[in-house]
């Protein structure tokens, strides 16, 4: 068993209002000194796979075809197990 | 003539459309159930609006996958028109159809209103009902309608003048304050390269009867109905 941990982030130069509006929150709660908030999304997948290899190319295929858009989200892959 | 309407679980304007094509055809379409993997001989294919799959994941991320997708791009590809509208279009961006993204507003609001829109094309089987640079009136509701793309990709698409619609004043003036999502360019529809797949994030299909009190979207399936046959 192999566990999956995918962040899946905005590229740079994609505006995030949604980070934006959480920078706001966090100022008009006293929190100073945040320069800049970007969001994302993180996906927890547990794989059957156990040659690490295989698991990183399966959950790559598994990123490019749904749980990115690659024209404006990056994604960063960690493998555990 | 025959369309096919395709219907996702949590599409909510699929009879809407419906009503309007029968409207402008004097027949049924067929409406199709996203799980079908096959699809009968059609002249048009509509993905309506709605919001399938909860919006899970990505607007239309999911929807894109559906089994019928596979015929869609497939006769897409064959050159069958195909309209997407509002999560239609969000579909057909997520399935490659149609390049870039649809993104969340700008405002970070859902916006329902009637916005006007620029006929940027007007040559092609779905806008040719039209004046090059008309005005028209058509609603607009949704909260992911914000058009990204990288500039590159942008400029492709003014320079073979795929941008079928923007955001504009009731002038025509084209203007960031007429923009109500932050689409990139004001854009709100697009073709694909061969002209045959068009989607736009507002409703023609809620302006399409005078009992709705405009009409602006009438001729988007007039012209259809009239290009594709009785």
């Amino acid at each position: 068993m192999m566990r999956a941990r995918v962040h899946i982030t905005l590229k740079h130069g994609v505006l995030d209002p949604q980070g934006k509006a959480i920078a706001n929150a966090l100022a008009g709660l006293g929190f100073a000194g945040v320069d800049d908030v970007r969001q994302g999304k993180y996906i927890e997948l547990k794989l059957e796979e156990t040659d690490r290899e295989r698991a990183r190319a399966k959950v790559d295929a598994m990123c490019q075809k749904l749980l990115a858009n690659t024209v404006i989200e990056n994604y960063r892959i960690d493998l555990e197990g | 003539m025959k369309a096919a309407v395709i219907v996702f679980p949590a599409s909510n304007c699929d009879r809407d459309i419906q009503v309007a094509l029968r409207q402008s055809m004097g027949e049924e379409p067929i409406m199709v159930w996203h799980r079908e993997g096959t699809l009968p001989k059609v002249d048009l294919i509509v993905l309506p609006g709605g919001f399938s799959y909860g919006d899970y994941l990505r607007a239309g991320a999911m929807a894109a996958h559906s089994p019928i997708m596979r015929e869609v791009v497939a006769r897409a590809g064959r050159g069958v028109p195909v309209l997407g509208v509002c999560n239609g279009f969000q579909i057909l961006a997520e399935a490659g159809l149609l390049p870039g993204v649809l993104m969340r507003n700008a405002t970070l609001k859902f916006v329902c209103r009637d916005v006007h829109l620029k006929v940027e094309a007007a040559n092609s089987i779905f806008t040719g009902g039209y004046r090059p640079q008309q005005v028209l009136r058509i609603p607009i509701a949704h909260a992911d309608g914000n058009y990204f793309a990288d500039d590159r990709t942008l400029d492709e698409l003014e320079d073979e003048g795929r941008i079928a619609f923007r955001y504009c004043e009731p002038d025509g003036r084209i203007s960031s304050e007429a923009n109500p999502n932050g689409a990139q360019r004001n854009i709100a529809g697009i073709f694909n390269k061969d002209r045959n797949v068009l989607g736009l994030m507002p409703h023609p299909e809620r302006a399409a009867d005078p009992a709705l009190g405009n009409t602006d979207g009438r001729a988007l399936f007039d012209h259809l109905v009239a290009s594709l046959g009785p």
